[in-house]
């Protein structure tokens, strides 16, 4: 052991290649790789739309158009035009942007809220558990459609309130998760040494504690990301998700389905895209749970 | 050596690997086993060094990533690769039984004991239920198992750990196997209970004639149980023979290597230490060129012993003894003795701790429906029953005893994680027995600090080394410039003797010892005067043991800190403490100087741990008591004296009615026990070296 011991000061080692070395372990399932490059794709689409060459989503240009067929001005309409005579991909592309970034969002704020909820319940026991296990108990109760329906109908349809509706909705479940997580970890030494030299409860549930739920809660943050989409995706097709005229997958297949017979294209096509991208985020939670298993 | 018997088992230049994501791995190279008929071998060697693999390749149960590269395994002459999975099926359990450490993982928790020791003869030999159930009590009672038809009737959770293995034993016997193999079957349990399992096995052998491969870690037990020994290290053989000649004259640095750095009797912190084997075993595909042990080892010669596999060489053609070394006709053996370093012991300093009629009593709520009919019940564990002692600085007190007997809740309530229910804890002179940590000065939580048992759950996985001792500095040692910090960490780092570089390790990275170490700097962190020490190596190999037992009380010895050192492990406490407290469940039965302790008058539990505990010294004479039964609930302790129930001197109706009285025998040394002090005074030592030795160590 001696003869390790050197006085020098070692240099810290990268951030960058140690994130790249987490990266590096997607590679070990195919199913995660498949996965991660669905959303990818996706994503990057969404950071590019305003680069790309695009029609303005919301000007109607020629009604009906087939994918493929040529427009007035001699531009081809990749994907057709919708009833409206919208450029379909165009309002693909931009919808992509709204979805992803009001699932991602969304889902953050119900993993805030449900990871404090657990983790409070889960460390300091006793009332507090009671109080908060009941609280999402009598959420959990309550069915899903039921609550968004409640919550958007009263306040009217808009971004923040699909936010708050999703974390009412996953907040309870995240909150399960989580508690069970800490009642593990609460009985290691670790957390017995932060006690001992007198840190405070909440230094020992954030710093301590829920960075080691992180495994279970990033594959389950994977899942939810997908059930968010298909959320934002149902509420839009009911006409209670973000405010028209602006493009959005849900709202694109419900105005396409009464004229579905002439221009099914423009209902197929989002509808591919909804199942795309929750497909995606579901391969990446397998790949990634197979992937935390192996170890 | 007269006529040729046939081995049972015969492993022949073995290899297994496991295919994991770094590739093949080799974790048993060229292994060579011989079990006779009614031999009892035994397979020591330290975490990793594929002992357990050779148990699971034996039984056919590598899974799915492991596989037999080379060699053959015979059992009875037939070699085991070619059989049929259903042959197999039929061996194992019938011909080949197998003891696993974890007896509760064995058992069924969903089936009574009876249906599942049933089931061995029904399925094995197809006789009848009548005459299953039969020889199923029969064997019950063979193992020494009180009243075994109420045993056939329980669940396995409705019995004590102990009791649990013992069925699992009388299961591995009931189909009359030709081997048992045995894998650490008491490492999970206490000592006096281990005792007794060991009788038992020792029993076993010399009634049913069963050949046996004890798989341990302690070299102690396998001298108590078996006739020829396997050292093993890296997945290779690194010594074969006799037990008595590999215990006496053992010819490979690794087995000497392991025989100093566990503390035996005569082992003293002060002039004869322990010495660790340095490094660490290297991982299956780092192993080094030449021997493997070479890195390691102070006879290392790289002329000799740097270049191709290392072969056995037979040391004693008449007794098998064998040796993996080229060195070992060339080194004195005798002479080359670890070197002595005598050191003053540290003077003892004022009282820094005193512990005066401490209690802490348990409420449990009864749940039960009748509970709540009856309004509350509420039943009461006494987890500390008047506990009296005091710490000095630069004392080490030990606190011996086994599980239950409270010495973890009193380390809880010493740390504030709970509060007393009546008495003190005076730390320099402030009572802090009923101070939660939340309500404890900064000042009070610096001086009194902790240092874990699970290597595994000490360090938060989540954070760097670094960050981790850095937080206590900032805490504790005043400083907030950021450099600062970082140099003080480092010089903690040096002070446990680990490199700089861990400062940005990940706990994941580290070896047992290592994050051990990293508990105890932080422990240290903030330069407190008292550490509280729960088990701190118990879950160690015993060369890394070594190491970080020297250095705790090395830094104890610089810092002149209090140790409160919590352990079940007598050999350690003895080689450790300055004082010691043997406690059982709840009250201390006898505390004194370690000198008073070991040596009569004995409290009869203190009697009884010592001649307990497995030593690893063919020279060693212990007197031999087994004690009877079960470490009662602290949910009802008898009346009387708490060891009663257990005693093996108990008088009588006295022991059962009467509270016993505490007695002096030399100030600081009491006993808690009815027998009076003349007949306690005239025991016999428990643990004697026997003549020969006595010469040769003056």
């Amino acid at each position: 052991m001696a003869t390790l011991t050197r006085t020098d000061v070692p240099a810290a080692p990268s951030r960058l290649r140690s994130l790249f070395g987490a990266l590096g372990l997607l590679r070990e399932s195919p199913v995660a790789m498949i996965g991660a490059a669905i959303v990818l794709a996706w994503v990057i689409v969404a950071l590019i739309a305003p680069l790309l060459p695009l029609h303005d989503p919301n000007q109607a240009i020629a009604p009906f158009k087939f994918p493929g067929a040529v427009g007035p001005k001699g531009d081809v309409f990749w994907l057709g035009t919708d009833h409206k005579g919208r450029d379909v991909l165009s309002r693909l592309i931009w919808g992509s942007q709204r979805v992803l970034v009001w699932a991602t969002l969304a889902t953050a704020v119900a993993y805030v809220v449900g990871m404090l909820m657990g983790v409070v319940a889960g460390y300091r026991g006793g009332w507090w558990d009671e109080a908060i296990s009941f609280v999402a108990n009598v959420l959990l109760s309550f069915p899903v459609m039921v609550l968004y329906l409640v919550i958007i109908s009263r306040l009217g349809s808009s971004g923040a309130n699909i936010v708050l509706a999703v974390t009412f909705a996953s907040a309870p479940g995240i909150m399960r998760i989580v508690r069970g997580l800490v009642l593990d970890l609460k009985t290691r030494d670790y957390v017995h040494a932060a006690q001992t030299r007198g840190e405070s409860s909440w230094y020992i549930m954030l710093v301590e504690l829920l960075p080691n739920a992180r495994g279970p809660l990033i594959v389950d943050a994977c899942l939810r990301l997908g059930y968010t989409t298909i959320t934002i995706a149902t509420l839009g097709f009911l006409g209670l998700g973000l405010p028209p005229p602006d493009p959005d997958w849900g709202q694109m297949i419900a105005e396409a389905v009464p004229v579905g017979v002439f221009a099914a294209h423009a209902m197929v096509v989002p509808a591919l895209a909804v199942s795309s991208l929750v497909l995606g985020f579901n391969l990446l939670a397998d790949g990634l749970r197979e992937i935390s298993l192996k170890d | 050596m007269a006529e040729p018997v046939q081995p049972i088992l015969e492993c022949e230049d073995l290899s297994i690997s496991y295919l994991t994501r770094q590739g093949e791995i080799p974790a048993v190279v060229d292994f060579n086993l011989r079990v006779m008929p009614g031999e009892a071998v035994g397979l020591v060697g330290e975490s990793g060094c594929g002992k357990s693999t050779v148990a699971l390749a034996i039984m056919r149960y590598l899974g799915r990533n492991g596989r037999i590269a080379k060699g053959a395994i015979r059992f009875m002459g037939r070699d085991m690769a070619g059989m049929s999975e259903e042959e197999l099926r039929q061996l194992r359990g019938s011909k080949i039984a197998m003891v696993y450490q974890e007896p509760m993982a064995s058992l069924n928790p969903s089936l009574t004991i009876g249906r599942q020791l049933v089931e061995v003869p029904l399925y094995h030999e197809k006789v009848s239920q009548a005459e299953a159930r039969q020889r199923a009590v029969r064997m019950l009672a063979a193992v020494k198992l009180p009243d075994p038809q109420r045993i056939m009737a329980a669940y396995p959770h409705q019995i004590s750990g102990g009791q649990q293995q013992r069925v699992v034993i009388a299961m591995a016997l009931l189909s009359n196997p030709s081997l048992l193999i045995l894998d650490e079957p008491t490492t999970a349990l206490d000592v006096t209970v281990e005792a007794g399992i060991v009788e038992l096995i020792k029993e076993i052998s010399a009634r049913f004639g069963t050949s046996m491969l004890y798989i341990s870690h302690n070299l102690g037990l396998i001298q108590e149980t078996c006739d020829r020994i396997t050292v093993m290290y890296s997945g290779e053989a690194a010594e074969v023979g006799s037990v008595r000649e590999v215990f006496e004259r053992m010819r490979h640095p690794y087995t000497r290597g392991l025989f100093s750095s566990i503390p035996l009797p005569g082992a003293d912190k002060n002039t004869r230490p322990l010495v660790p084997i340095p490094g660490q075993l290297p991982l299956p595909h780092e192993r080094p060129k030449g021997c493997w042990f070479g890195p390691r080892c102070a006879f290392f010669v790289e002329a000799k012993c740097g270049h191709g596999r290392v072969a056995m060489e037979t040391v004693d053609p008449l007794t098998g003894h064998a040796a993996r070394c080229r060195r070992w006709d060339e080194i004195d053996w005798e002479a080359a003795k670890p070197p002595v370093r005598a050191a003053e012991p540290a003077p003892l300093g004022p009282v820094v701790v005193e512990v005066d009629r401490l209690k802490k009593y348990y409420e449990l709520g009864s749940v039960s429906l009748l509970g709540l009919v009856r309004g509350r019940t509420v039943r009461t564990v006494k987890a500390n029953e008047q506990l009296d002692f005091a710490a000095r600085e630069a004392e080490t007190v030990a606190i011996v005893g086994e599980s239950g007997c409270g010495k973890s809740t009193f380390a809880k309530v010493v740390m504030g994680l709970e509060t007393a229910t009546d008495g003190e804890i005076r730390l320099n002179g402030t009572d802090i027995a009923k101070l939660p940590v939340q309500d404890r000065p900064p000042e009070t939580i610096r001086t009194l600090q902790m240092v874990f048992q699970n290597p595994f759950d000490t360090l938060n996985p989540s954070h760097t080394v670094g960050g981790q001792i850095a937080r206590v500095v900032r805490r504790f040692g005043g400083e907030s410039d950021p450099a600062r910090i970082r140099e003080r960490v480092f010089e903690l780092l040096d002070l446990v003797k680990l490199p700089r570089a861990f400062y940005w390790r990940r706990p994941r990275q580290l070896s047992g010892g290592q994050k051990q170490r990293v508990g105890i700097a932080r422990a240290f962190a903030g330069a407190p005067k008292v550490v509280v020490a729960d088990e701190p190596v118990s879950a160690l190999d015993v060369s890394v043991q070594a190491a970080v037992t020297q250095l705790l009380t090395e830094i104890q010895r610089e810092k002149r800190t209090t140790l409160l050192f919590i352990s079940h492990d007598l050999s350690l406490v003895r080689y450790l403490a300055d004082r010691v407290v043997v406690m059982y469940l709840g009250q201390i039965m006898e505390q004194g100087t370690t000198d008073e302790v070991f040596n009569p008058p004995y409290h009869p539990y203190t009697e009884a741990l010592l001649s307990a505990v497995p030593i690893a010294d063919t020279r060693i004479r212990k007197k031999h008591i087994v004690l009877e039964g079960e470490i009662p609930s602290a949910l009802r302790p008898p009346p009387g004296c708490p060891f009663q129930t257990r005693c093996h001197r108990k008088l009588g109706k006295i022991c059962e009615t009467e509270p016993p009285p505490r007695r002096e025998f030399a100030p600081g040394h009491t006993i808690l026990c009815h027998i009076a002090p003349e007949k306690l005074a005239a025991m016999d030592p428990v643990i004697v070296a026997a003549p020969e030795a006595r010469h040769a160590a003056e």
